[in-house]
Order: C-alpha cells, then structure tokens, then sequence
C-alpha cells in the first residue's frame, strides 16, 4: 500500500491510485484527483456522476455499472465518456475516491 | 521486430515487452442469446477500460443487430451439453422460450441490458459497429434491415484494415 499527498492530505491509494478509504475524501481531493486524469475542471455534471458514485457505493458496497450510472444520473452515455474521457466508471470511481468497480457491465 | 518493443535479459534472451491492449475487434458469429451476449460483454467490458472496440456481426450473428430479430434472440436448448437438458427434452415446444425467459430474467438481475439497448451502448460509448458483407449478401439483407447503430456492411478485408493493430477475438 502506498500513500499519496493529495490537496494537502495524506491519502491512502492501491496500485492504480485509487483511494483505499473512501472517508478521507473531500471535494478538494477530488479536484486534484482530477487534474491527475486529464480533467481540469468539474462542471455541474462531473459532480452529480461524482456523488452518485459515492452513494451507490456507500449503499451497495461497489461503484454502479455504466448502466446504473446513465439511468441514474440522467446523464447520457455519450456524453459520459466525454465526461470522463476514456473509462467513466473507473475514471469517475478514482475521483470520487472509491474502489474500482468491480461489475463487468 | 521493433527494437523498443523487445528488453533483453540478463541470460541474453530478447523478449517482448507486455503492452496493455489498446484495441480490440470483436467477432459475433452466432445467433442464439447465449451466442450473442458474450462478444456485447466484452465489447462494452472493453470501452469501459478505455480500451477501443469494433464489433463485427457475421453469419447468424447478424440476427443481434437486425431491427425486427434483435428483440427475439432465443437460448439454444438442443445440442448443449452445458444446459443438462437431454436432447429429446430441449426439442419439445416452448422449452427455447422457457429457457430464453429464465436467462432473460437472470440477465436483467445482473443489470446487463436486453440486446437492443446494450447495442445502443457500445454505439454510445464510442464502439464501432459493422455487418459482414457476405453474410448480409447471403441472407439477402440491406441496410435498412439494421438497427441504426450499424455503422457500415463492410467486407472481411475491410474488417482487417480496421482492426490494425487490434486484437481480434472470434465469438
């Protein structure tokens, strides 16, 4: 396990860089967290994907599948991976500082 | 063989360097739904990683993306060992559809979409989708016969030149 300081905050990340405890993290974490993959701001719907995953995972123990992530955000598919450009859930999942989903969908 | 992709070790013996897959071309030959759903798995599996995904319908394939077919896949329940159902028994009427009811139902519990909307996500998501010329000849099929996502009915060496430097999975 390795740790990583992140807006002033030392943090716990696995191999891939996702955070390994999901309470540690706040929105300025996720802002830098962002910049690491490409993003260099986060609109309105970076944010909704962002707190989605974060419920569903509080809820359910794992991030949602794309699926469950277009049908409750409201947030087409498309423009899901121009949100997230290459791999929204697992891009998305590392900004929101929760583990990799593991679903397959 | 390119000098960057090969490292040498230290008993003298090149070797190739892994790379991460950047690139897949998947092929969907079969008609039936448990034919159909491992190749739509893995093509959207591949654009989730962020990983670049073509998808080619050949032969009965081409029934997964056929407007007024793609609705109506059914499961195989004759000549499948894997299903422990005997032969005489899979044969009998509405054993395929009880079959193609139970695995639909199982399919929706795991949040994998029926075939149409799973076709319109990897479209979605940025995966290509292509009918085999051959087969759509064979068939006696025209474009219009598709769903809209199918980008093109292209021969098996445009399929080729498409999927340069792609690796090719056969389903």
């Amino acid at each position: 396990m390795s740790t990583a300081t992140i807006a002033h905050k030392t943090i716990e990340v696995d191999q891939e860089g996702f955070m390994k405890d999901h309470t540690q993290w706040n929105e300025d974490i996720a802002r830098e967290l962002a910049k690491l993959e490409g993003i260099d701001k986060l609109t309105d719907h970076h944010w909704s994907v962002i707190n989605l995953m974060r419920r569903e995972y509080k809820e359910k123990g794992d991030g949602p599948s794309i699926r469950r992530l277009t049908k409750e955000s409201g947030v087409p598919i498309k423009e899901l991976y121009q949100l997230f450009p290459k791999g929204p859930a697992k891009k998305a999942a590392k900004i929101a500082g929760i583990p990799k989903p593991t679903g397959c969908i | 063989m390119n000098k960057s992709n090969t490292q040498t070790l230290p008993n003298e013996i090149p070797q190739i360097k892994s790379q991460p897959i950047e690139k897949v071309s998947i092929i969907v030959s079969r008609g039936s739904l448990e034919g159909v759903y491992p190749g739509l798995i893995m093509a959207n599996g591949a654009r989730m990683e962020g990983i670049e995904a073509t998808v080619f319908f050949t032969f009965f394939g081409l029934e997964a993306i056929i407007n007024d077919k793609m609705d109506n896949l059914k499961v195989a329940t004759v000549g499948n060992p894997a299903m422990h159902m005997p032969t005489w028994l899979g044969g009998l009427p509405g054993i395929s559809a009880f079959a193609t009811r139970k695995m639909k139902q199982q399919i929706e519990e795991l949040d994998i979409p029926p075939v149409r909307e799973f076709i319109e996500m990897i479209h979605d998501s940025g995966g290509e989708i292509y009918a085999c010329k051959a087969s759509v000849d064979m068939f006696g099929l025209s474009k219009e016969d598709f769903c809209p996502q199918v980008k093109d009915i292209i021969s098996v060496g445009h399929f080729y030149e498409l999927s340069e430097n792609a690796q090719i999975i056969f389903t």
